[in-house]
């Protein structure tokens, strides 16, 4: 069996027997215990010096229309493996067992890991896409049943939102395949960056014009469409502005270890989407004219967003509305379309799946003792418990990102990526220079919330109700403090990831 | 041992040192300060050391971000006259800072925390020291804020820390976001941000090349020294980090930390020196900054908070030295000297707080000459010397530095240059207000007739950094260090001016505050930092918060409203009108049959 079937089934098998009447945390933590540790073994027997995909396993499901499951890891997907299995045992662990039907809460995390898991190990597309769908069933679930606040609307809210995301990426998806030439379809990623290569793709590119009275007033190609239809399918996933109100409400309701595996792991499914199905397949002049409209969009995601995060008063909301904020610096990175850029993306991508989980950790253990984040409620609460105080501390420098943490390490390539991208103007700007020096204004604006969120809460006088808290328990401080020292150990030496990541992204 | 890895040790002792006291520091309060204290004498001792071995340039060996023809983030080490000779300032101040703390902290909580956070603050500040290009001066330029953050907030459930720390770092890094823009256009101009790359001339002549993107360039690059050494207008955080404990207001606040901006401007200096327009803006903001501080000074109650907008005006004067002095020595010196003499004044100001049982306000003070002979000895010596007294080339260390800085002003900029001229006067008069207020005329409170002499642990770093800071700026210890040039043509006029700027300053203070019981001057102007806090506050406040409130709303009403809600309820309203097609009953729906298929035909036939 391949080892990255290993890798799904685990935590398919750990659910399976945590509902079959097994204690079900002890599975839960079991299955993501094993599956960090087989992640570690693929990653210790993962050829770096080759390009393309390795352990490779396929099995034809429909010949006819070329869908295949195939599974498959290069670097890119092997980091995003491995931020998906620590993510889990993090999740698991921190996890508590609610009252009421507690193996079904664990089987429903465990079911989210599979599916991205899955995802991030497909080769087929339609494969990558059904994985996904499948992951958001028991997102649904978890907060719709063990969610907090109005957990039903949050919970519609997010499932259909994102399975309109869903419908129009699966449009796009179609229309990918069906540019490709008749009797060479296929969903296999590999193929549709060959017939790229080869230029057979859009062969028959056909442009579409819109008048009214003889005006035209939109020309677009066939390429165009099925561009913006990925691009925005996917952005729809991510939250890109204006398509994210529904993040910050359903990651306030989800319980905590939903809002990790979420916001930390599922969500990277879009972003990572574009890399392998957009990036590397479209030309460079078929992405040009929306360059400007999407650069608006990231930018709405890191000013606009980021001022609506710093008028929050709630920390949940506020952490739903930063990782939010966080997406648009992905964005950049993967519109600037240069190697640099794409790779900053990329390892953004691991380390804010790693920060943001750690701070939807304490978040989630902050409200199970106070029963509250109202900032207004709180104060001096490193007081009470100064290790959770600390570990607050890391984690929210690590989210605003400071060098040392992972997060500044793709936060500068990013930047960089993105100052150098587009065609140089002589003497002024470029487009993506300007977008670079305004969102390199959200540093400030992180900083503004992340430190005034600090500020209310562990810092001032201890407000007296909270003066019998108790300080974070070994097994969650374990947790985060495993998840803040990742941040560390790839923040002082990015190499350890880059060796993986840089080679997946360089164009054929 | 040899001069290639010794900076590497010395750069990552006080970092090893913070993370073990970082794990196994609460369990013993001894043992943090013990390893704190231990690494910074070796960091000490170490960089005497290399201060007498030649400069070696090494390769850039390694890399901390690497993408081979793309992009790569050296990690190397400059070691030349300039890094030399900041280490010694750094690694000489900070021991006896460390030591000084022993006493200062002695009853204070948070024990471990604090030694951590001083290490990692010598482990930042040596890294910017040392760095060899751009972008990992940046890594520890913002370490340095952190470590800033951490120790300005070390009472953090005090309200005022809790605010001060927290304006420290965004402050900062609204000056930060200038430096990175800098980075980022020399960047993409040259493609490299190593400095020893930046700095040949074949780079030089390419940035010249567009002259008014370097000068760009060059200007946000300076907006890094803005924030990092408190030059308006983003000065307000410096007199606010007061709050922090006062060993860390020393060393941080005054000696190092701040003076990282002029640093950095020196480390720079050789395209600088090329770019006259951008240097007309160092100076000028220089200059600016130097005499506003020091009016806002002349005002003030609180004993650091004096000692912080003398600071601030200091500041003002290297940074002006940047702006029109021929090399980098020239500010560079006086950086060398105010490390010392501020430092010791903060101490002072540390001894007498103590002494006063935590009272900072200087009219609760008064005739401490006797109670603490010491520290008055020291406060003495540290006035005469920021204030530099002497004349003929003869006096305090101050005079020597000071001086120079202001006589190349007169020379290149002579606005500029009778600017200074008049802030030093103002300098004089502060600072004798402070010394007169606090330790001569009559004691004003309880505490000031019960004070006591400081222990032992903190008087002795107060004497050995008395040495230097007489001495400091003697010509055969500066022929050491640095290799200061005068202006020709200076008009003999600007020693006798400079003369009768002290003298008049300090007769007007002694005038005024001899017998004073409270403060005789009221200049609300002043007192109040000509509103510029409040300045801010109110756009915070109404721009920033209202921004933010308007976002929050409009994210919920409208953007929410368009994206999500218009078209859940549109689905739902549809749905709700074809509800009424079912009828439920069998003939309707033959009829509706019927009718469609009527109308099909009728649209095949007609077409």
């Amino acid at each position: 069996m391949s080892p990255l079937l290993c890798l799904i089934l685990l935590p398919v098998a750990g659910a399976i027997l945590a509902m079959a009447g097994f204690p079900a945390r002890k599975m839960a933590i079991t299955a993501a215990a094993l599956n960090l540790l087989a992640c570690v073994a693929i990653l210790a027997s993962f050829q770096g010096d080759k390009t393309g995909y390795q352990f490779l396993s396929s099995c034809p499901v429909l010949p006819s229309l070329g869908i295949s499951f195939t599974l498959g890891a290069d670097g890119l997907s092997l980091v995003m493996l491995l931020l998906s299995t620590v993510v889990t045992l993090a999740a698991v662990t921190v996890a508590r067992a609610p009252q009421t039907n507690a193996p079904w809460f664990y089987a429903s995390l465990l079911f989210i890991s599979a599916g991205a898991i899955g995802a991030f190990a497909s080769v087929d597309a339609f494969f990558f896409y059904m994985f996904h769908e499948l992951a958001l069933i028991p997102t649904f679930l978890l907060i719709g049943i063990w969610g907090s606040g109005d957990r039903q609307t949050a919970a519609w809210k997010i499932t259909i939102y994102l399975a309109f995301g869903s419908f129009v990426l699966l449009i796009g998806l179609i229309g990918l395949y069906l540019a490709m030439p008749v009797g060479a379809r296929s969903f296999d990623m590999r193929a549709m960056a060959e017939h790229a290569k080869l230029g057979t793709l859009f062969a028959h590119d056909t442009v579409h014009s819109f008048s009214i009275f003889g005006f035209e007033y939109l020309s677009i190609t066939h390429a165009q469409i099925i561009y913006l239809l990925l691009f925005l399918g996917f952005g729809v996933l991510v939250s890109l502005f204006p398509f994210h109100t529904w993040a910050p409400q359903a990651y306030a309701s989800a319980p905590a270890p939903a809002a990790m595996l979420h916001a930390g792991v599922l969500k990277k499914f879009g972003l990572y989407g574009i890399m392998r199905l957009v990036t590397p397949i479209f030309p460079p002049h078929v992405a040009a004219p929306f360059n400007t409209l999407l650069l608006v969009l990231l930018l709405g995601n890191i000013l606009y967003v980021g001022f609506v995060t710093i008028s929050q008063r709630k920390l949940d909301l506020m952490l739903g509305y930063s990782s939010v904020m966080h997406m648009g610096y992905i964005f950049l990175g993967i519109l600037s379309w240069n190697a640099l850029g794409l790779t900053g993306a990329a390892f953004m991508l691991v380390a804010h799946g790693l920060s943001i989980a750690a701070l939807f950790a304490l978040s989630g253990e902050l409200r199970e003792r106070t029963g509250t984040l109202d900032f207004s409620e709180m104060g001096g609460l490193a007081k009470a418990m100064p290790t959770f105080g600390l570990l607050f501390g890391f984690a929210a420098m690590a989210a605003i990102g400071l060098p040392g943490f992972a997060n500044f390490a793709g936060e500068l390539m990013v930047f960089f990526g993105a100052f150098s991208a587009g065609v140089r103007s002589s003497p002024g700007f470029n487009a993506f220079q300007i977008a670079t020096v305004i969102g390199l204004w959200g540093v400030v604006i992180s900083a503004v919330y992340m430190l005034r969120a600090y500020r209310r809460i562990f810092m001032g006088p201890l407000v007296d109700r909270w003066k019998s808290l108790a300080d974070i328990a070994p097994l969650p401080k374990l947790c985060v403090a495993g998840l803040i020292l990742l941040l560390l150990v790839v923040g002082f030496y990015p190499q350890l990831l880059l060796h993986l990541i840089s080679p997946a992204l360089i164009r054929p | 041992m040899n001069a290639a890895t010794v900076p590497w040790i010395i750069l990552f002792t006080p970092l090893v040192a913070a993370a073990v006291i970082l794990f196994f520091g609460r369990y013993s309060k001894p043992f943090s300060a013990g390893l704190a204290i231990g690494a910074t004498l070796l960091c000490g001792i170490l960089s005497w050391w290399l201060f007498t071995q030649p400069d070696a340039t090494e390769p850039n060996q390694f890399f901390w971000i690497n993408l081979p023809d793309i992009f790569s983030v050296p990690i190397g080490v400059t070691v030349d006259h300039l890094s030399k000779v900041m280490l010694v300032v750094v690694n000489t101040i900070a021991p006896l800072v460390f030591i000084y703390s022993l006493g200062y902290m002695k009853h204070e909580e948070g024990y471990w925390r604090y030694f951590a956070g001083l290490s990692l603050f010598l482990f930042s500040m040596l890294g910017i020291v040392l760095a060899d290009n751009f972008l990992m001066m940046f890594i520890f330029w913002e370490l340095v804020g952190l470590s800033s953050y951490i120790l300005v907030g070390h009472y953090y459930p005090k309200d005022s820390a809790a605010d001060a720390s927290k304006q420290a770092f965004l402050v900062n890094r609204i000056g930060d976001f200038g430096f990175m823009l800098g980075i980022l256009m020399l960047w993409l101009a040259t493609g490299t941000a190593v400095f020893s790359q930046l700095f040949t001339s074949e780079t030089l002549a390419l940035l010249q090349s567009n002259g008014l993107y370097l000068t760009i360039a060059c200007v946000l690059i300076f907006c890094g020294t803005v924030g990092k050494s408190a030059q308006l207008p983003l000065h307000v955080w410096l007199p606010n980090s007061m709050e922090g404990p006062t060993p860390v207001s020393a060393l941080l606040h005054a000696a190092t930390m701040v003076a990282a901006g002029v640093y950095m401007l020196a480390r720079f200096f050789p395209v600088l020196e090329h770019v006259p327009a951008a240097r007309d803006v160092i100076a000028w903001v220089g200059g600016i900054t130097c005499l506003v501080a020091a009016l806002m000074a002349t005002q003030q109650d609180d004993i650091k908070r004096i000692l912080a907008y003398s600071t601030i005006s200091q500041l003002g004067y290297m940074v002006l030295g940047v702006g029109v002095a021929e090399s980098w020595d020239v500010p560079m010196f006086h950086l060398f000297t105010h490390a010392f003499f501020k430092c010791l004044l903060f101490l002072c100001a540390g001894s007498v707080i103590v002494g006063m049982h935590h009272e900072q306000n200087i009219w609760k003070m008064g005739a401490l000459k006797n109670k603490m002979p010491f520290t008055f000895l020291c406060t003495i010596a540290g006035t005469l010397a920021l204030t530099g007294f002497g004349f003929h080339g003869i006096g305090f260390s101050g005079f020597y530095s000071k001086d120079t800085i202001i006589m190349w002003a007169v020379v290149k900029a002579p606005v500029l240059g009778w600017i200074a001229a008049v802030t030093a006067g103002l300098t004089a008069f502060y600072m004798f207000r402070l010394l007169i207020v606090v330790f001569l005329s009559v004691p004003r409170s309880e505490e000031a007739k019960k004070a006591q002499e400081s222990p032992l642990v903190m008087v002795v770093p107060l004497l050995l950094l008395a040495i230097p800071a007489v001495i400091g700026g003697w010509p055969f210890i500066e022929h050491i260090f640095f290799h200061t040039t005068e202006p020709e043509n200076v008009p003999s006029i600007v020693h006798y001016a400079l003369l009768a700027m002290f003298l008049g300053g300090a007769g007007l203070a002694w005038v005024l505050y001899r017998r004073a019981a409270k403060d005789p001057v009221s200049i609300p102007l002043f007192a109040n930092r000509l509103y510029i806090d409040n300045l801010y506050t109110w756009i915070v406040k109404v721009f920033q918060d209202g921004v933010a409130w308007l976002a929050g709303w409009s994210d919920r009403w409208i953007v929410d409203l368009f994206v999500a809600q218009v078209p859940s309820k549109l689905t739902w309203a549809c749905g709700y009108v074809l509800r009424f097609l079912q009828l439920g009953n069998i003939q309707a729906y033959a009829f509706f049959f019927g009718a469609g298929v009527v109308g099909l035909i009728y649209l095949l036939i007609a077409r």
